[in-house]
This record gives structure tokens, sequence and C-alpha cells, in this order.
């Protein structure tokens, strides 16, 4: 995969803009779970993959083929999530609000595969994501973008540190940090449903 | 045996960053259920549902940037030869006002007129697009820059741009003032600020500075309206072609 973004990286340096193609047809959907994540609203989401792949496009020109061209992408796409998450903090009329939140928590149960438990355990599954939805969204912007390039996207310390423009102690202590808040309340919940 | 582990080893180990504890938890049945306990509440973290996209997802994407991609992509096709255009059209535009104050002094037939004045407005459009367009993509890059890399950040790229954007700026500017276009003149004149801001930059920014020109762009809202007159301009100049 890196060796074909480079490849394709290299002929859109060139000229050649129609190879650009090829690198939204590879990380458009991993751009948009990633904006999701970060910013848990679908229209906020695709704001932010068309925005990160014009950007990434106008400034072609400063990417170096020493990080992986899907890491540089997800830096640009983090730095504009947090713009909006930081937009929607600084008007909260566009925030959303708990009916909102309430109509996306049914939607994603609704999208949960078919033959899914029932009724007992749909709602219990209901609670938990509106949980993790409500803590993530209470996470410092840094907290909550640490944790999802680590938890969600996998990415390593050093890299988060590097995309963050923190050091691995503060990257360490800012996923530390979100996980004892998600931890104080998600334990509860889980606890009581005997989850393993 | 070895102390505890922290609550900090064991979200590393869960991360498969931390070693050297699995034999501690495997061996204390305390610590055991108090990384049992972390896995279930981050393994639940993972129904954390993202909404499926269609099928034809990368597609339809693709069809909403493309668009706006074109120009850009004559942007890093053409971009050695921007200054060229910038110039071809600066002297359009003095020829453009030099033939409109002798066509303004001799008597013409309107239909000449009009033709002279379309091409004119035309050919303003274009320049000033254009020069919108190199503001925005400074701007756009001063915004999405990193954190200073050993607490400097290297403008100068964007500085040098700058202070090239000053000079035509203010041409467009007096030009937009002279023929009553007060909302055109008004942004140019926002936009000088911003731009007198960054050309007056050091080289090489501290995070405190580059803190500051954030927000001298982000106070004045100034991206966002380069955007959206941007694409009005780029609009009026198709149209005005199609004349």
């Amino acid at each position: 995969m890196e060796d074909s973004d480079s490849v394709a990286v290299a002929r859109v340096k060139a000229g050649d803009g129609d190879a650009y193609r090829a690198l939204v047809d590879r990380h458009s959907r991993s751009v948009f779970r990633l904006a999701y994540r970060m910013t848990g609203n679908e229209q906020d989401a695709e704001d932010v993959v068309q925005e990160t792949f014009l950007r990434a496009y106008k400034q072609l020109h400063r990417y170096e083929a020493r990080a992986s061209f899907g890491t540089w992408l997800y830096r640009i796409a983090s730095n504009y999530s947090l713009d909006l998450v930081r937009s929607r903090k600084r008007h909260p009329q566009t925030a959303l609000d708990e009916s909102a939140a309430g109509e996306a928590g049914t939607n994603r149960v609704d999208a949960m595969p078919s033959g899914a438990p029932g009724p007992d355990r749909l709602l219990f599954g209901d609670e938990v994501q509106r949980t993790v939805a409500s803590t993530l969204d209470q996470l410092s912007n840094q907290e909550r973008t640490a944790f999802v390039l680590r938890h969600f996207e996998g990415q390593s310390i050093e890299e988060i540190g590097s995309s963050l423009g923190l050091s691995g102690n503060a990257t360490k202590h800012s996923i530390f940090r979100a996980v004892q808040k998600l931890r104080r309340a998600l334990e509860p919940l889980v606890n009581s449903a005997g989850v393993s | 045996m070895m102390n505890h582990p922290t609550e900090e080893q064991f979200v590393l180990y869960y991360y498969g960053e931390g070693a050297g504890i699995e034999d501690h938890i495997g061996a204390c049945e305390q610590c055991r259920a108090s990384y049992q306990a972390l896995q279930r509440v981050l393994n639940s973290v993972d129904s954390f549902p993202v909404p499926e996209r269609a099928p034809d997802y990368e597609n339809r994407v693709w069809a909403a940037i493309e668009g706006r991609m074109g120009k850009r992509s004559r942007w890093l096709l053409f971009g050695w030869r921007r200054p060229m255009f910038a110039a071809a059209a600066m002297a359009l535009l003095v020829i453009g006002a030099f033939l409109a104050g002798h066509s303004w002094q001799r008597p013409a037939p309107r239909q000449m007129a009009a033709s002279d004045s379309g091409v004119r407005e035309r050919v303003l459009l274009v320049a000033v697009g254009d020069h919108l367009e190199r503001s925005e993509m400074v701007l756009v890059e001063l915004v999405n820059a990193g954190a200073p890399v050993a607490g400097r950040l290297d403008i100068s790229y964007e500085r040098n741009t700058a202070e090239d954007l000053l000079e035509s700026n203010r041409l467009y500017r007096q030009t937009a003032a002279t023929n009553g276009d007060v909302a055109t003149a008004a942004l140019l004149e926002e936009l000088e600020r911003v731009l007198l801001e960054i050309a007056h930059s050091p080289s090489e920014v501290s995070a405190r500075q580059l803190e500051e020109l954030h927000r001298q762009i982000e106070d004045r809202g100034i991206l966002f309206k380069v955007k959206i007159f941007g694409s009005q301009v780029e609009q009026s100049a198709g149209n005005s072609t199609t004349l």
C-alpha cells in the first residue's frame, strides 16, 4: 500500500492530477472513520474527508516520503477535525443536542448486523455507545485525538506525538487520562452487565 | 516477585507497547482482575460504531472534490508559470486601464465600449481570482502548519509569497475602489492587513508567534471570506467568458 501510495504521489507531483484519484480511493473510508470518531458527527466527518483531500492536494509539495502518505493524511484530517470540534465548542448552538445524539444512537443500533441479540442486549449496547460517545465528547481535544489515534487507528505513541507535536511522555499521559475517564464512565455499566 | 504494575503499564500493555508484565498478570490474581476490568472497558469502546458508507463512496468523494481541484491541478502543473501569468494579467490591466481612459476621452460606438468593458472586467476577475487563490494557499498552509520543531517553524516560503502578493493586492484594491466595487475593495483591504502581518514576520517563528498569526487569520475570518469570495469571482469570470 505504502509503495503504491508513493508511486501515486510521485505521479501527482509530476503533473498527473488524475493519479490523485487512486489515493482518494484507497484512503477515503479510513479518513471518514477517523473523522467520525474525532468529531462524532456524520456531516462534519464528510466535510473533513473532502477538506482533507483538498488540503493534502494543495500541500503535496510539502509532503516528504519520510512518513507514510497515510500518516501524513491522517495528520491533516485530525488537525481539521480538531478545528471543527473547537469551533463547535465555541458555538454551542451547533453542538449535537440530546435528541440528535439519541437519534444517532438509534441509527447506530439499527445499523448493527442482523442476527443481533435481543432487546435487553440492544438497549445495553445502545447505552454503552451513548456513554462512549458522551465521554469522548468530554475529553480535551488532545486527549480525544491521542486516544482515537491509538485505540482505533493503532498508531504508535511516537507517531501520535509527531502528529500532535507532543513528547512521548505527554502523548502517553493524554492517552492515560482519556482511558481513566472512559473507565470511570464505563466500568459500572460494563461490570453490571458482566461483559467479557 | 516484582511490584504490582501501575495502571499506566496496564494501558500500555493492552496496546502492545508495554512488556514484562505478562508473567506478573499470570501469577497475581489481583492484577489479573484489574487488567481484565481494563480490557472489558476498552473492548466495549470498540462498540462505538461508525456509520457505513455506500459502496460507491470513493466515487462520491472524488466527484465532490474533483471540480474544486481543477484550479489546483493547474497550480501544481503550471506553478512555475504563475508569476508570468500574474505579470501578464497585470500588464493587461494596465493596458485595459489605458484603453479605458482613451475610450472614455474619445466617444466610441456603444457596442465597442461594452465589449471593451467586458474584456477588462473579465481580465480583472481572472487576475483577482488568481490572486485570491494564491492568498488562500498561504493562509491555509499557515493555519495547517504543524507545531514548530525544536521550538521554531520555517515560514520563509509563506512570508516571501505574502510579500509578493502584497504589491498586487494593493493594485487590485485600488482598481476595485476606483471602479466603485466596495465589497472587493473591503475584502482586499482586510486581506492586505493579514498579508502585511505575515510579510513582516521572521522567517522562523516560535510557537507563540505562530499562534499569533493563527489568531490574526482566525479572528478576521479572512480565510473563509477569501474562499467564498474566490469562488464567487471564479463563477463570475466563468460567466463572463460565455458572454
